[in-house]
């Protein structure tokens, strides 16, 4: 059975349990093994939804993935407004110089005004990303709910923690930008290199 | 109708990017005094301290925005409740231009825009220059 298939059959099957049961004990039935059967088989089906959900390291989501996800995107937003402050620092001191410089000043402040309305990107992107951050912690929400809901359930001991670097050779060095936080400065990489 | 390029503008964005970009472009349309609001509730305050002739806000702020500014402004029953009112946003929902129109904003622009089409919509509002 594929795994969607399944899922859908497996909810399928734990509505109909539930339902069977209810009936059952509403209208008094005459076998209690028969009900202790099927609560034993909602209990197998909630004991392997708990393991599946170990297993995807769920938790993860919600506690690494998602929250360096979204310190990323903090991070890009406030990249992108430092460089657009420094262009529109340069633009106004140019447009000043300009000012001063008759015809051709006027057709050098002509070309400032281009890139000042070129730096709404920052704007726009920083709007977008955002939303973006929003969307990315209300998955974290439900996924902590969904974990939580299904009880503190242990990751299969065979299979590898999301957070695992299982990454080998150059590959394993290259992690892109770092956060400010976690980034040594490049003073601190000279004194490095000095001491060698 | 002439416009007074020396009136009071007041330009209200959470963005100082965008303040800065705004502030630029209307220095280009010749428009020196402008004066700055970082969200609603400030630009109210500016409001209700000076005049102005024109405000041109963002939409989208915390914990005031410029929808509620507008109906503040609007619904105020001051002599400032008339005031040119331009919203500049990356709201471009008809429903978000209906809601702004029928609280009185007097023209809407979409982010992004450039000088051409902000001097059209000061144009369309106060008049040529």
């Amino acid at each position: 059975m594929q795994p969607e298939n399944k899922k859908t059959f497996e909810r399928e099957k734990v509505v109909e349990i539930i339902n069977s049961v209810l009936n059952k004990v509403e209208h008094g039935a005459d076998d209690p093994k028969v009900i202790l059967n099927e609560l034993k088989d909602l209990q197998r089906i909630i004991e392997q939804t708990r393991a599946e959900v170990g297993a995807a390291q769920a938790g993860d989501i919600s506690d690494k993935h998602i929250p360096t996800a979204t310190d990323e995107l903090d991070a890009v937003v406030a990249n992108t407004a430092d460089a657009t402050g420094k262009i529109m620092d340069s633009c106004e001191a140019i447009d000043e110089i300009a000012g001063n410089l008759g015809e051709q000043g006027a057709v050098i402040s002509g070309e400032t005004i281009k890139i000042f309305e070129a730096c709404s990107f920052q704007d726009i992107t920083g709007q977008r990303i955002t939303k973006v951050v929003s969307t990315l912690k209300t998955i974290e929400e439900k996924v902590s709910r969904l974990v939580n809901a299904l009880g503190a359930a242990m990751p299969d001991a065979g299979s590898v923690s999301e957070g695992e670097d299982t990454r080998q050779g150059d590959e394993r060095l290259l992690n892109g930008p770092q956060m400010s936080d976690k980034a040594i400065s490049q003073d601190d990489i000279d004194k490095l290199l000095d001491s060698f | 109708m002439s416009v007074d390029k020396n009136m009071n503008v007041l330009i209200v964005d959470d963005y100082n990017t965008m303040l800065r970009i705004i502030k630029n472009l209307l220095k280009q349309l010749g428009f020196n005094n402008v004066d700055e609001a970082s969200d609603g509730q400030m630009a109210l305050e500016k409001v209700q301290a000076k005049s102005y002739g024109l405000i041109i806000s963002d939409w989208n702020m915390e914990p005031m925005t410029g929808y509620e500014l507008l109906k503040a402004i609007r619904g105020s029953g001051k002599a400032y409740q008339n005031t040119p009112f331009i919203m500049v946003t990356a709201e471009s929902k008809t429903e978000n231009v209906v809601l702004a129109k029928q609280a009185g904003v007097n023209n809407y622009i979409v982010k992004p825009f450039n000088a051409e089409t902000l001097k059209n919509k000061i144009s369309a509002v106060l008049g040529d220059f």
